[in-house]
């Protein structure tokens, strides 16, 4: 099968709707299909990287740590927009710090991370092949 | 060109899920080829035989299945999307234990894989949503 390059855009927060949760298992599944796959949180969607969510309260299930098993499907490239984050008053520290081995580097480990301005956003999300918005 | 469509919002609900279908009809009669349609969060309740809309509205389920037939479209329901939201077909039903399926002629029930697959497979995937 042919490589295409995959983006999964996140806009929205994490327990409002459900689009974050089923935007995840999109990820998860499609990782098994050896693309190039790239993620972006913007908007809302910063609040679903946040440290310490807590979900009791709302009797939901809390599926932020998943997040940290990205690096293992080899869900690199995560996308942050700055714009996003500066207008809700967060920064990186705010965030979990996603990481992956690099092979190639005797397993060195990296940061999965990448905060980008919104200009340099439109440049990544110009440069797929599948863009799919949740 | 070859065409995957994917919808993310719920039959009456959202424009996306009428949008989607008049886009879908438009792209086959201007010849387009539609490799298959993909229905995602609440786009799957599209996929009920058991909905009864007003009979002076349109049948967006009724609508997807006459086109299924004309063109021998692969509809999908999300499996995983389908179950939280008691979307069953025959099979689905008897593994569950369930007492009964709901899904409509012509739809077809399955991973999302096949989203993947739509995205890799088509020259552009076209998704309907908020």
């Amino acid at each position: 099968m042919a490589m295409k390059k995959f983006l999964y855009m996140n806009r929205r927060a994490p327990y409002g709707t459900v689009y974050a949760l089923e935007s995840l298992e999109v990820v998860l599944i499609g990782a098994a299909f050896d693309q190039d796959v790239s993620l972006v949180f913007m908007d809302d969607g910063v609040y679903q990287l946040t440290k310490g969510q807590k979900t009791e309260g709302i009797g939901m299930k809390n599926f932020s740590p998943t997040f940290s098993a990205l690096g293992d499907y080899e869900v690199n490239k995560i996308y942050i927009e700055k714009e996003s984050l500066e207008e809700r008053g967060l920064t990186l520290e705010d965030l979990q710090h996603l990481v992956w081995e690099d092979e190639d580097e005797d397993w060195a480990e990296k940061d999965s991370i990448h905060l980008v301005s919104s200009e340099e956003l439109s440049k990544i999300i110009a440069d797929q092949d599948v863009v799919l918005s949740f | 060109m070859k065409l995957s469509i994917q919808i993310n919002e719920g039959p009456y609900q959202h424009q996306a899920a009428d949008s989607a279908y008049q886009f879908t009809k438009a792209a086959l009669a201007k010849g387009h080829e539609i490799f298959r349609v993909f229905f995602y969060h609440d786009g799957v309740n599209t996929g009920t035989r058991l909905a009864i809309p007003p009979q002076d509205d349109r049948n967006i389920t009724n609508l997807w299945t006459e086109l299924q037939k004309e063109h021998e479209l692969d509809l999908v329901i999300c499996i995983a999307a389908a179950q939280r939201r008691g979307l069953l077909d025959e099979d689905e039903a008897k593994r569950q234990g369930k007492d009964a399926n709901n899904i409509a002629e012509g739809f077809r029930i399955s991973g999302l894989g096949q989203l993947i697959e739509a995205g890799i497979e088509a020259d552009r995937l076209v998704v309907f949503g908020d």
